[in-house]
C-alpha cells in the first residue's frame, strides 16, 4: 500500500435556477409587494396571517380570503448581524427582524436597518422600505427601517387580490460554493491517471479489482487496500449513441458513450468512443485511452485494430 | 407489540475538516465498529436505513456511494431518509415491528466541511418568503434566543453556563469536536456568542437495532425503545411561538416520556437556547436536576449534520448498555429553530 496520497481538493460551483409556480394566494402577496401593498390572508378562526399561506397553518383548511395590511408594524423578536453574508438583504450591519404588520396576527422575517443593536428592541415600530426596483418577490421590500408613527388603523382591509399582469412564476436562482475532496482512494486514483497510469484498487476479501476505485468493495463491505494497474487497453461491453448535445459540452452529436471492461479489471467505466463513426462501434471493441491535452485523463478511447474479443471474455461484465 | 432495542452503538471521531477521507472511507470503521460490537456480520442484517444530505457536500445521491460501506450487492433491503439518522432509526423500528426484519443497520453521516454550512442550511427555508433573504442558521437560532430572554425565560448567563456544562462533560467523550473550558466569545448573531454555537464539523454514527430474544443474545443489556414518535410544528417562523415546542411536547408524551421520571436525557439542542426551549417542553426542569442532561456534551460539543441526533439516540442506549442508566429520554430535531422533533424513551431491564 503506498503512503496516503496528497489530499487533492478542486472547487465545486451547485447552482439551482429553479422557477416555481406561486398559486393563487402567494401570486396575489407577491405582486401586491411590486405594488407596494402587503396582503395577507385571513382564516377560518379570524386570525390574519402575513405572509400569507394557501392553507391554515393549524387547522390545514383551504384559505382565499385575502385582506390588506399595513406596510408598518411591530418588531416582535429581533438579532443583530454584525457581519452580513452573501445573499442577505443589506451589506452593512443589520438587525434580523420578525415583523407583525399593523392588521396581521403572524409575523413576517425581513431584515432591519438600524444604527446599531442598541437602537432595536422588540416592541419598536418599523416600517416597509420598498425596493427602488420591484419584480414580485420578498425582495421587493429591500428592509424595514424604525418608525416612530402611530399603528396603522381600519387595517386589515378587505382585498379582492386582483392586479393587472400578476405574476405567477418565481425564479429563485441559487449558488452554493464548495470545495470537493475525493478522499484517499480517488485521490490515489487520480495522480496516478496524471501519470497515464489506470490504477485500480483490489478487495482483500472477493479479489475483485475496482477501477475507479471509490475506497470500498460495494459486494463485501470492507476497505479496497492493493493497487493494481490494469489496462490502458479494454473491451466495449455495452454502448449507447448520444443523440441530444449536452449544454457546455464541445462534443458533435451523434456520438457513442459506452461500458468498458479494461484488462485486469472487474468493474467496466465508462468513457467515450472516437476515432471511428458511430455506427461502426460494437460490443467486443477493443479500444485504448487517448490522454487530454493537458495530459491529465483519458480524454477518451479509440479503437486498437485488434480482432474484437469474444463475448465469453467479457460477458460477467456487461 | 413487538420490543425492539438498540443493542449497538458506533461513531466517528468528530472533526472540522475530513477532507482527507470520502463519505464512504469516513463511515465504513463505524459500520465494522458496530457490527463487531453484536458479532453480525453485514449479511446478517434484516434490514439497512440511513440518513444523509446531498447538499452539504454538494454531490447528488452520494448516499448511493456511501452504501459500498455496507457491501449492498447482491441488493440488500436497504432504504435512505434526506434527513437526520434518528428519522433512519424511525423507519428501521418500524420496520422491526412489523416482523418483517429482526435486526437492522442504521447510519448517518456529513460532510459540512466541503461547504459554508450556514448558507447551505438556508437551502431547506421557505423558497418563496424567506430562501431569497438568505437568513442562515445562526441568525434564526439567535432570533429564537432573543425571544427567550424578551420572555425573561432565560438570560445570557444562563447560556453561557448550558454551554460551560456542555464543553466540560465532553471532556470524558472521546468523539467530541470541542472539549474543555471556552470563552463565551464575541456575538455571532446577537444575542448568541461563538460559544453558544455548535461546532461545524464532520463525523458519522451507527447503531444496530434488535427485537426481541435476538436483541437479549446480541448484548447483555438492550436498550429497549419504550415508545418513538417525532411531530412538527407550523412552516413559518412567523406563525410560531418560538418560546416553546409544542412539537416536541407532543412527541414525549406519544412516546410515553411523561408516564415515569427518566434519569437521562441526551437533546439534541445545537444552540444553548434551545436546551432552554426543550427543557421546559419535556418538564426536565421540574425534576429538582435530578435528570443527567447531555452526559455526552450533546451538540455543542460535536455537531455532525445529520448524524448529531442519531448519536442523541445512540449515547442515551450507550449510558444503559453500561449500567449507568435505567430510563433515558432521547431527543433528535432538524430544520430552524427546533422545527421538527423526535423523541425516544429507552429503558434497560
Amino acid at each position: 500500500m503506498p503512503d496516503v496520497p496528497e489530499v487533492l481538493t478542486a472547487p465545486l460551483v451547485v447552482e439551482f435556477p429553479f422557477t416555481r409556480s406561486l398559486g393563487p394566494v402567494r401570486s396575489a402577496f407577491l405582486t401586491g409587494l411590486r405594488e407596494r401593498t402587503v396582503l395577507g390572508v385571513r382564516t377560518g378562526d379570524g386570525r390574519v396571517v402575513v405572509p400569507p399561506t394557501e392553507y391554515d397553518p393549524v387547522t390545514a383548511e383551504e384559505l382565499r380570503e385575502l385582506v390588506e395590511v399595513g406596510s408598518g408594524g411591530t418588531v416582535t423578536t429581533w438579532a443583530w448581524n454584525p457581519a452580513p453574508r452573501r445573499g442577505q438583504p443589506l451589506t452593512t450591519p443589520f438587525a434580523w427582524v420578525l415583523v407583525r404588520l399593523d392588521g396581521a396576527d403572524t409575523a413576517l422575517l425581513h431584515a432591519l436597518d438600524a444604527t446599531g443593536p442598541d437602537a432595536v428592541r422588540t416592541g419598536m415600530r418599523v416600517r416597509v422600505r420598498w425596493a427602488a426596483a420591484r419584480t414580485g418577490a420578498i425582495t421587493d421590500i429591500a428592509c424595514f427601517v424604525p418608525d416612530d408613527g402611530p399603528a396603522g388603523e381600519d387595517l386589515p382591509a378587505a382585498h379582492g387580490g386582483e392586479f393587472t399582469d400578476p405574476v405567477t412564476l418565481l425564479t429563485a436562482p441559487a449558488r452554493l460554493d464548495y470545495t470537493y475532496a475525493p478522499g484517499r482512494a480517488q485521490s490515489r486514483y487520480l495522480q496516478e491517471l496524471s501519470a497515464h497510469r489506470i490504477v485500480g484498487e483490489r478487495c482483500p476479501s472477493c479479489r475483485k479489482v475496482y477501477v475507479p476505485p471509490r475506497g470500498a468493495c460495494p459486494t463485501c463491505g470492507v476497505a479496497t487496500d492493493t493497487q493494481v494497474e490494469v489496462g490502458p487497453r479494454g473491451t466495449v461491453t455495452t454502448f449507447c449513441i448520444v443523440n441530444i448535445k449536452a449544454r457546455n459540452l464541445d462534443i458533435e452529436v451523434p456520438y457513442v458513450y459506452a461500458h468498458i471492461a479494461l484488462d485486469g479489471a472487474d468493474l467496466a467505466l465508462h468513457a467515450r468512443i472516437g476515432g471511428i463513426p458511430y455506427d461502426r462501434v460494437r460490443m467486443g471493441l477493443r479500444v485504448e485511452p487517448v490522454w487530454s491535452g493537458d495530459g491529465r485523463f483519458p480524454d477518451h478511447y479509440r479503437p486498437t485494430g485488434e480482432p474484437d474479443a469474444d463475448y465469453d471474455s467479457y460477458k460477467e461484465l456487461v | 407489540m413487538r420490543e425492539v432495542a438498540i443493542v449497538a452503538f458506533g461513531q466517528s471521531a468528530h472533526v472540522r475538516d475530513s477532507a482527507e477521507t470520502s463519505e464512504v472511507e469516513m463511515l465504513m470503521p463505524v459500520l465494522h465498529d458496530v457490527l463487531d460490537r453484536t458479532g453480525l456480520a453485514a449479511r446478517d442484517i434484516g434490514f439497512t436505513c440511513s440518513g444523509s444530505c446531498d447538499y452539504l457536500a454538494g454531490r447528488a445521491f452520494s448516499f448511493t456511494m456511501a452504501l459500498d460501506g455496507v457491501g449492498a450487492w447482491p441488493p440488500i433491503s436497504e432504504s435512505h431518509v434526506e434527513m437526520d439518522g434518528a428519522w433512519a432509526l424511525y423507519e428501521a423500528w418500524v420496520k422491526l415491528l412489523t416482523g418483517e426484519a429482526d435486526t437492522a443497520l442504521v447510519y448517518a453521516y456529513g460532510k459540512s466541511s466541503p461547504g459554508d454550512l450556514r448558507e447551505v442550511l438556508t437551502r431547506q427555508l421557505d423558497p418563496y418568503y424567506v430562501a431569497p433573504l438568505w437568513p442562515d442558521s445562526v441568525a434564526l437560532a439567535a432570533l429564537q434566543a432573543r425571544a427567550l430572554i424578551d420572555a425573561k425565560l432565560t438570560d445570557e448567563r444562563e447560556l453561557a453556563g448550558i454551554a460551560a456544562r456542555s464543553r466540560r462533560d465532553a471532556q470524558s467523550n472521546p468523539h467530541a469536536q470541542l472539549r474543555g473550558a471556552l470563552p463565551a466569545g464575541v456575538p455571532l448573531v446577537a444575542p448568541l456568542r461563538t460559544g453558544d454555537c455548535p461546532p461545524i464539523g464532520d463525523g458519522a454514527a451507527a447503531v444496530v437495532l434488535a427485537a426481541g430474544d435476538t436483541a437479549r443474545r446480541l448484548t447483555a443489556r438492550p436498550a429497549w425503545i419504550r415508545g418513538l414518535d417525532h411531530r412538527i410544528e407550523a412552516h413559518s417562523l412567523g406563525v410560531r411561538d418560538l418560546t416553546d415546542s409544542p412539537s416536541t411536547r407532543l412527541a414525549a408524551e406519544r412516546a410515553g416520556a411523561f408516564e415515569r421520571p427518566v434519569d437521562t436525557a441526551e437533546l439534541h439542542a445545537p444552540f444553548t437556547s434551545q436546551e432552554v426551549v426543550l427543557r421546559r417542553a419535556l418538564g426536565l426542569d421540574a425534576a429538582d436536576g435530578a435528570v443527567r442532561i447531555n452526559p455526552s456534551g450533546g451538540a455543542l460539543a460535536a455537531n455532525p449534520v445529520m448524524a448529531a441526533g442519531l448519536i442523541r439516540l445512540g449515547e442515551a442506549a450507550a449510558r444503559i448498555h453500561r449500567g449507568d442508566s435505567d430510563r433515558a429520554l432521547a431527543h433528535a430535531t432538524s430544520g430552524p429553530c427546533l422545527q421538527q422533533n423526535l423523541v425516544a424513551v429507552l429503558e434497560g431491564e
